[in-house]
């Protein structure tokens, strides 16, 4: 009988390089900026790593196929290593990989590495996905782009709610307007710069309705982990140790795209993965156990409504919640700590390890100024692919040996 | 009793004042203002040929048993493909059975006549129960020339057959002169053209009676034997002198359509009797002509079947349902005519994979998807797992049409990153009102003409085009209805 993952895997070590348009270096140079920091932190002799993840989505314009690009940049001679690709959800795929090798007992440490080169393509937003997905799709997809996917939702989310195109419009920005406020105290973001709900309302139309603000950032970048067991974490004589609490994924099976029952509001995946990660964490109450989030804001629209699909908000009480600041820096449960992908940035195979290494900060007190009072469990969030057919991931972070509840009832006793 | 046994008819949406064109370009061409008068019809930019002759067909066929027809044939000079049957590709938009025949007939513009007098032989000769004949041109014109004036795009289909005979075929006549008024040599872009005088006073004016004469003859009939005459004539004057010559005159003489769409090529004769079948009445006789390397001329005779075929959209309603196309650089664009920015993300087109496209036709060019035989669930595409959750049977799907069926929009966006000849691009999912559903492109229609919930009819389109390798990929699309009131 299964008994998940809770517990089993320690990171103990993680390195992101600074996102953004990094035009003077490319994939290698970022890897080795993300693992310098990595293994430094790890405290371990990089010839104990035996296995590597590698996560890169376009692999045509980027770094091309295989883990080559990993095990050669990196000098890592004759290790295992594999790459993965998985949409948005890569960079926890890689993670993934890494946490399962250790917690079979196959290796004691593992790398998960993720990296994104999208600046070489010489136009703004991500390369064109026609040719990405499948040729037959070629033939009769519209010439759908990111932001034109998930606009969608907006159009469907107000139709079933009820929902204003202004309040929504509204509550979008606030979301994006919340990030940038974030992403200010953040020097490693793409994005540092504070913005107004009237300036995001006011911003050009990418794809209707989402505005240029509403949007994150196209970003190079690369973030990595190291991963080891429990009792090797202890040996290296840490004291606080952030453990895995739920990896969990979950992927469409073409019912959205195909049966009618889905009304086009809400991610379908994300609602059954968070549900599943809550219970192999032994989350009762989301609302109240999850302390920090960082969740797949590649839209607005797409972070508004996962806040339902994680079950935190009430089923068309997101827009309420967002103006209510619930997910705000000072809120109930801070989300987009470091500033999103709105701000941080979007290497898409980089992004998944990009939002662990936050809440790996947040958890080791290690944040500077934008460290949280006593972060609770953090969960991490990734959403790959189309409202309508789509690669979900999320991770629960948090300290060996205690749970949200823990945490709840800590703060609780404080005066 | 052999004859038309249903009709239909497609002109775009889009018309574009001709004015607008003089007001353009009236400095480099000012005598263009002598054919100013009304609109042109315009293909929207995802039109062509093709697609016309497939929103005809599919007008021709509304109510009747498609099943049933035995050939098809396509005529038109504008054809996308010079070497793949483009017949081919309407039969499998409009899921025609396997077993038919199928030929493009082109080269001239009297091929739409041409075709409907081979048909006639084939029904009477009993080697085929019933032939469709659709026929549309889109033809290239340079900017500011008469000919843009002049030409307007279009389409009519006509079935022909020996049940529920709506106009019954008397006889034809056909007359053969290398007439070169234009030409096209091979690979060119736009036709090369002769004095207009010579093509009015020499062609349409000698050849039109000739050929009418002649049938006159084979028939044994005169023109107090006709009701009502159509035959293309671009030029205004012209086509009034041929009537005079013909001894007909007012009502009796079809009208060119030259305000309404204007001439559109080997489509325009039976565009033009299509026209005139929607206002006539049993016992009216049609003498039809078509023009181009000499003449053809039929002679109907409408019967009172005409009056159980039910209602179609044809060219009256073709011609109502218009929209028109504010601006003549935009005409220029969906064209071609000129070269605007697309940026690089326009660049990038996949070969279109010609061993799927032939496993995948039925799905791509018919839009057929299947129907679970356990639960009775639509969907799109076929698969071998059926959609429904609590079904998922193994191969349980039967073909199932679905470009004929009631859809509405669930979502939408309207998207300025994505590349667009016509930004943005409006695209979303389309939800069949049975079940099913797909993601879809919009056309003829504007951003603001979209919200969950509208209803949309499909619309046989280009989907992309690969010039590297010259390839047009066709898909289906969406359009609102009513999304422009009829006859704004």
């Amino acid at each position: 009988m299964a008994t998940g993952i809770r517990d089993k895997v320690a990171i103990i070590g993680m390195g992101c390089t600074k996102f953004g348009e990094r035009w003077d270096v490319g994939a290698e140079e970022l890897m080795l900026e993300a693992f310098e920091e990595c293994i430094q932190d790890s405290g371990i002799d990089r010839r104990e790593i035996r296995a590597a993840w590698l996560s890169t989505c376009f692999d045509n314009i980027g770094v091309g196929k295989s883990a080559l690009p990993l095990s050669v940049t990196l000098r890592l001679p004759f290790i295992s290593a594999t790459r993965v690709e998985n949409f948005c959800a890569g960079g926890t795929e890689a993670f993934r990989g890494a946490v399962y090798a250790v917690a079979s007992g196959a290796y004691d440490v593992a790398l998960a590495m993720g990296v994104e080169k999208l600046k070489d393509i010489g136009y703004g937003g991500l390369p064109d996905f026609g040719a990405h997905l499948g040729a037959l799709s070629r033939l009769i997809q519209p010439n759908i782009t990111a932001p034109g996917a998930f606009a969608q939702l907006a159009s469907a989310y107000g139709a079933k709610h009820k929902i204003e195109a202004g309040d929504l419009k509204r509550a979008m920005a606030h979301v994006s307007v919340k990030s940038h406020a974030n992403g200010v105290l953040n020097p490693k973001a793409h994005l540092r710069k504070v913005i107004t709900e009237d300036q995001v309302m006011a911003a050009p139309i990418v794809a209707h309705p989402l505005g240029l603000f509403d949007c994150c950032g196209v970003s190079d970048g690369a973030a990595c982990a190291i991963v080891t067991t429990v009792e090797r974490a202890l040996d290296l004589g840490r004291k606080e140790i952030v453990s895995v609490k739920a990896l969990q994924l979950a992927l469409s099976s073409g019912e959205e795209m195909g049966f009618n029952d889905w009304d086009g509001d809400h991610f379908m995946t994300t609602s059954n993965c968070s549900t599943a990660a809550y219970q192999e964490a032994g989350i009762i109450d989301p609302r109240e156990e999850i302390g920090m989030l960082e969740l797949h804001d590649c839209f607005s629209i797409t972070e508004l409504v996962t806040y339902e699909d994680l079950h935190i908000s009430e089923r068309g009480g997101a827009v309420e919640d967002v103006m209510d600041g619930f997910f705000d820096r000072d809120g109930k449960i801070p989300c987009q700590i470091d500033g999103g992908l709105k701000c941080f940035g979007h290497p898409i195979g980089a992004s998944g390890l990009r939002m662990l290494y936050e809440m790996y900060l947040q958890l080791l007190g290690r944040a500077g100024s934008r460290q949280l009072d006593n972060p609770k469990y953090g969960l991490t969030h990734n959403l790959g692919g189309f409202p309508a057919m789509n690669v979900c991931s999320i991770a629960i972070v948090g300290r060996y040996g205690r749970t949200g509840r823990d945490h709840q009832a800590a703060r609780a006793a404080s005066p | 009793m052999i004859g038309i046994t249903s009709y239909g008819g497609y002109i775009p949406k889009l018309r574009l004042d001709r004015m607008s064109i003089y007001r353009q370009m009236g400095w480099l061409a000012p005598a263009t203002v002598m054919l100013a008068q009304g609109e042109r019809s315009c293909c929207n930019y995802d039109e062509d040929s093709i697609t016309m002759a497939v929103a005809a067909a599919r007008d021709c066929l509304a109510g009747m048993d498609k099943r049933r027809v035995g050939a098809l044939y396509l005529c038109s000079t504008t054809l996308p493909f010079a070497d793949r049957q483009n017949a081919s590709i309407v039969k499998s938009a409009l899921n025609l059975p396997d077993e038919i025949e199928t030929g493009d007939m082109t080269s001239s513009q009297k091929a739409g006549t041409s075709a409907l007098l081979a048909a006639m032989a084939m029904v009477k000769g009993d080697l085929e129960k019933q032939v469709l004949v659709a026929a549309a041109d889109r033809r290239q014109t340079r900017s500011s020339s008469f000919y843009e004036m002049w030409f307007g795009d279009g389409a009519a289909a006509l079935l022909l057959g020996s049940e529920n005979v709506i106009a019954e075929f008397l006889g034809g006549h056909s007359i053969s002169h290398d007439f070169v008024d234009h030409y096209r040599g091979e690979g060119r872009r736009f036709d090369y053209t002769w004095e207009e005088r010579w093509v009015r006073d020499e062609g349409y004016s000698k050849f039109v009676p000739e050929v009418v004469a002649g049938l006159f003859k084979k028939l044994n009939i005169s023109i107090a034997d006709v009701d009502r005459v159509v035959y293309p004539c671009f030029f205004r004057a012209e086509h009034k002198k041929i009537a005079k010559r013909l001894g007909v005159s007012g009502k009796k003489v079809a009208d060119n359509l030259h305000e309404a769409c204007g001439d559109t090529g080997t489509a325009h004769p039976l565009v033009m009797l299509v026209a005139a079948l929607e206002r006539a009445e049993p016992g009216q006789r049609i003498l039809v002509v078509g023009f181009g390397q000499g003449c053809d001329a039929i002679y109907f005779k409408v019967t009172d079947a005409i009056e159980s075929l039910p209602q179609r959209i044809g060219i009256r309603g073709s011609l109502a349902k218009k929209k028109e196309l504010r601006s003549y650089p935009k005409f220029l664009q969906f064209r071609e005519l000129i070269q605007t920015e697309k940026g690089i993300r326009a660049e990038e087109t996949a070969q279109t994979s010609l061993s799927m496209l032939w496993r995948k036709h039925k799905m791509v060019l018919g839009l057929v998807g299947g129907k679970c035989t356990r639960c009775g669930t639509p969907q799109y595409p076929r698969q071998e797992i059926c959609v429904n959750p609590e079904c998922k049977a193994v191969r349980s799907l039967e073909d199932y049409e679905f470009a004929d069926r009631p859809a509405h929009v669930k979502m939408y966006t309207g998207d300025y990153l994505a590349f667009s000849v016509d930004p943005p691009a409006k695209y979303g999912l389309v939800q069949f009102d049975d079940g099913g559903r797909f993601f879809a492109d919009f056309t003829d229609c504007e951003l603001e003409d979209i919200f969950v919930g509208q209803p949309v009819s499909l619309s046989f389109r280009k989907r992309y085009a690969d010039r590297e390798r010259g390839f047009t990929g066709y898909f289906w699309k969406a359009v609102p209805y009513d999304s422009v009131p009829a006859g704004e």
